[in-house]
């Protein structure tokens, strides 16, 4: 059977962040990295410009082989892992092998939700969250004139957009009443959804498929609200869920995602997990919650990793700041932080149609809790900052309104260490 | 052992905001002064009149490389920038969101990322800055240079933790090397273990114990003997405040007066630590020890300190420098100086070492304390050579800052009344003035010329 002192299931952001973490502290110990997909380490989050062709596939590699060697990692890709034996701390593999592990990082990520439509397991439908997926949905963007997306998160727009822009005509369902509610308050979102309607793109809000049948060729819908819709294409896209199913019987606590501590613990020893998978304390929530985005899986593998090697550096995880980038249709917006403005909160909002901008700052208190902007100037990440710093801002906050841009990035410069 | 490299450092006192930087960056990129291609841009808070720049650090674990989901950036291992690639970048711009210096920002014109490329290593907005606001920094430089060498003191010596002297000593040997004879006398030095406990030095280079008295005298004696067989061996001596300022300081003032060849380092806490905080003639005014205590009377030291560098200048050595551990290159540079004038004659180096044990502050502070004390004047840096016949401050402070800031990191200050305070601030002021005078370019010129 084969040892390894460290074991990382999963081979994207979470997974190579504790790799490059425990590299630093421990030089030797022997590393595993094992992943189901078939290539070298990559990042869902290229899927949709794979898509739209602006990434070429070969070329969407986080690692080489020849950097993984020079790491004396063994990388195992096409590696599915099907049972956790925490016991006896090891894994079984698909090929029934088995790796023994002397400390495991589970950054298995996530997999597509579907939603309970009635119909969908039997219909051809495509979602976009591995390489595979990205390619089979390029391939059908010539091929086909008509597409439906099911959800207006990022995945579904990003993907809207791009087999809008592929020349298809392409509808949008979202139950909820706006587009991307994980990050935009309403006027926001509608400004989004003006874009994409003046680009074409039809979008139904306060919509739900009931059910849907169909073949290779088309696919029909039945909505909610009565009345039908027909495509060439259906695209799956209502959020992702973690991929725990080999925790089954493990003893390793799963609620929504993996219950990890400030550590990215889990409750059973020598194991971790971060990224998509874990689900760890919010920074505004007391509870713990998912928090599926690149930058926060990048922090929590790092934390991982740190822990792992007993890092004397390690700074315990101050809680998942939700927070993202969004191009669109030749436009950039940013979300950090609150976006719901919840009791005792205060918003400054700037709204300039003409030219399309909007920058709105959440305050509670003396401290700013969210900012997001359409093409605003605002540096995301010095907001992103002030935010998780709790900065004070008491006496700044009146020309801080007045000139965001200027007003933070002097108290960068002034109290950043 | 990672490397260090070059940024670009920005001071915020010195910049007026007159965004000279802006257009010198555009020009640079783009051949244009369109501050929209800048990669520098330069802000202003109207209300406090301060300016800040948002700029690329270079940092060394740049978060913009790992939240990076194309590859499209990495850092150049051998000249330490961020790199950026066009290619491989898809503009979704979450690097934006991980700069915390609003260092990657868009292009409104290109709708793309832009970045600081360094300029090849000769940054247009240092050029174009007039008030030396921007420089171009190398941090830590030493451990390219000199990290990989062998740490010559062996781990565990039983210092109290924190201590700014087992610091200095494993710094001290990594740079001197090898080919040396230390002798350690009675003192922190010493009881930190370098001398060894069970038959077993602290050491893995030759080290001897000598008397408080005689540490100057007996490393002549050695010299002449390693000279006489043929053998260049540097002869180092690390003494405590007391071992050379009291104790040690007749064989100390004797070996300076023949000339005597060797490094004397002075490790200064400014007392007797390991025996207990006793005032030493270092001890400086209003200092409490345990000698000069705090009550309804007394108030700490009643004299100043003995300045001893400057009495060192006086017998002239062939090499005197002041030093701090929070100032570790120029501590360095001085060390290499004092290897090569240990050949000809003495070379003295007075190093202000606090103290977290004796001097009652938190382990956690011991840098700011010995960079705060250069920053308030209390301890200048600089240094002497025989040759050039003047002193030369090696970081000038021109505009220090209260001596307050210093005296309230530490514990043996904190009975001081204002009054004390105000004292210790103009014999700081004095002081400086009379180092001033020794670094007078048109004294020397005067007396040459009556030479």
């Amino acid at each position: 059977m084969d040892h390894t002192k460290y074991l990382i299931v999963g081979s994207s952001h979470a997974g190579i962040s504790a790799l490059d973490a425990i590299r630093l502290q421990d030089k030797e110990g022997s590393i595993t990295l094992v992943t189901q997909e078939s290539c070298l380490p990559y990042s869902p989050t290229i899927l949709p410009y794979v898509l739209s062709g602006q990434a070429r596939p070969e070329k969407i590699f986080l690692r080489d082989q020849q950097s993984l060697d020079d790491l004396s990692v063994v990388f195992k890709p096409g590696t599915k892992v099907m049972a956790l034996d925490a016991r006896e701390r090891q894994v079984t593999l698909q090929s029934g092998e088995k790796i023994e592990y002397e400390k495991l990082l589970l950054a298995t990520g996530a997999a597509p939700k579907r939603p309970p439509v009635q119909g969908l397991e039997a219909v051809p439908h495509h979602v976009l969250r591995t390489l595979e997926d990205a390619l089979t949905l390029r391939s059908k963007i010539r091929k086909e004139r008509t597409a439906v997306v099911l959800g207006a998160g990022l995945i579904g727009l990003h993907a809207a957009e791009n087999l809008a822009k592929g020349g298809m005509k392409v509808v949008v369902v979202e139950a909820l009443s706006q587009v991307l509610p994980g990050y935009f308050d309403e006027e926001a979102s509608q400004m989004i959804f003006r874009a994409f309607s003046d680009n074409g793109v039809k979008i139904l809000l306060n919509e739900k498929a009931s059910r849907v049948k169909g073949t290779d060729e088309e696919t029909t819908l039945s909505l909610a609200s009565g009345g039908s819709l027909s495509a060439g294409l259906l695209v799956v896209a209502t959020g992702v869920q973690p991929r725990v199913e080999i925790l089954k019987g493990s003893g390793v606590e799963v609620d929504q995602g993996i219950l990890v501590d400030e550590r990215m613990r889990t409750n059973v020893s020598g194991i971790w997990a971060a990224g998509d998978v874990a689900q760890a304390r919010g920074f505004f929530e007391s509870s713990k919650i998912l928090n599926a985005t690149l930058p926060n899986a990048v922090e929590q593998g790092r934390i991982a990793g740190m822990d792992m090697v007993d890092d004397p550096a390690l700074k315990e995880y101050p809680g998942a700041v939700g927070m993202n980038t969004y191009k669109f249709f030749g436009h950039r917006a940013f979300s950090v932080g609150m976006i719901r403005a919840e009791a005792g909160c205060e918003v400054e909002k700037v709204v300039v149609p003409e030219s399309f901008r909007y920058q709105r700052l959440v305050f509670k208190e003396d401290q700013l809790v969210g900012a997001s902007g359409i093409n605003s100037d605002l540096d995301p990440g010095i907001m992103y900052q002030l935010v998780r710093r709790k900065a004070y801002m008491g006496d700044v906050r009146t020309r801080f309104c007045a000139s965001p841009l200027d007003v933070s990035r002097v108290m960068m410069t002034s109290i950043w260490r | 052992m990672g490397n260090s490299y070059k940024t670009i450092a920005f001071y915020q006192d010195k910049c007026d905001g007159c965004g000279d930087c802006v257009p010198a960056c555009s020009m640079h990129h783009t051949g244009t002064t369109d501050p929209a291609h800048s990669r520098i841009k330069v802000a202003k808070d109207a209300e406090e009149n301060s300016f800040g720049i948002a700029l690329c650090r270079q940092c060394g674990q740049p978060q913009c490389v790992t939240n990076c989901p194309s590859g499209a950036l990495s850092k150049d291992v051998s000249t330490g920038v961020v790199k950026w690639d066009k290619d491989k970048c898809v503009n979704c711009q979450l690097c934006t969101l991980a700069c915390p210096y609003g260092g990657i920002t868009c292009n409104a014109l290109t709708d793309q990322v832009m970045k600081c490329n360094f300029c090849d290593g000769d940054p247009a907005c240092v050029k174009a800055c007039p008030r030396g606001a921007l420089e171009v920094k190398q941090v830590a430089s030493i451990f390219n240079a000199w990290g990989d060498l062998e740490d010559l003191v062996v781990p565990g010596l039983s210092a109290c933790l924190g201590c700014n002297s087992e610091m200095l000593l494993r710094h001290t040997l990594r740079r001197i090397g090898p080919n040396v004879v230390v002798a350690t006398p009675p003192g922190c030095i010493a009881g930190v273990g370098s001398v060894g406990f069970n038959a077993k030095t602290g050491l893995k280079t030759p080290v001897f114990h000598p008397l408080l008295t005689n540490t100057a005298a007996m490393l002549s004696g050695a010299r002449r003997y390693y000279k006489r067989i043929g053998r260049d061996v540097t002869m180092l001596a690390m003494a405590g405040d007391g071992g050379t300022a009291d104790v040690g300081f007749q064989s100390l003032s004797g070996a300076a007066e023949r000339g005597e060849q060797m490094i004397y380092i002075c490790v200064d806490n400014e007392g007797y630590m390991n025996t207990g905080v006793q005032r030493s003639s270092t001890t400086p005014y209003g200092a409490w020890t345990s000698t000069t205590p705090v009550g309804s009377v007394l108030r700490g030291k009643t004299r100043d300190a003995k300045p001893l560098p400057l009495l060192m200048v006086m017998h002239n050595c062939e090499y005197v420098a002041t030093a701090s551990t929070a100032f570790m290159e120029d501590y360095y540079e001085k060390l290499g100086k004092a290897i090569e004038a240990a050949k000809k004659g003495m070379a003295y180096i007075h190093v202000f070492s606090p103290c977290p044990t004796g001097w009652r502050f938190p382990t956690g502070k011991l840098i700011e304390v010995a960079r705060k004390a250069v920053e308030t004047n209390m301890i200048p840096l600089w240094e002497f050579e025989l040759k050039e016949g003047r002193i030369r401050f090696t970081h000038p402070v021109d505009n220090p800052i209260p001596v307050q800031a210093y005296l309230s990191l530490i514990g043996k200050y904190k009975h001081l009344d204002e009054k004390q305070i105000a004292f210790i601030q103009e014999q700081t002021k004095r002081k400086i003035g009379v180092l001033k005078n020794f670094a007078r370019e048109d004294e020397r010129e005067q007396v040459s010329n009556a030479g």
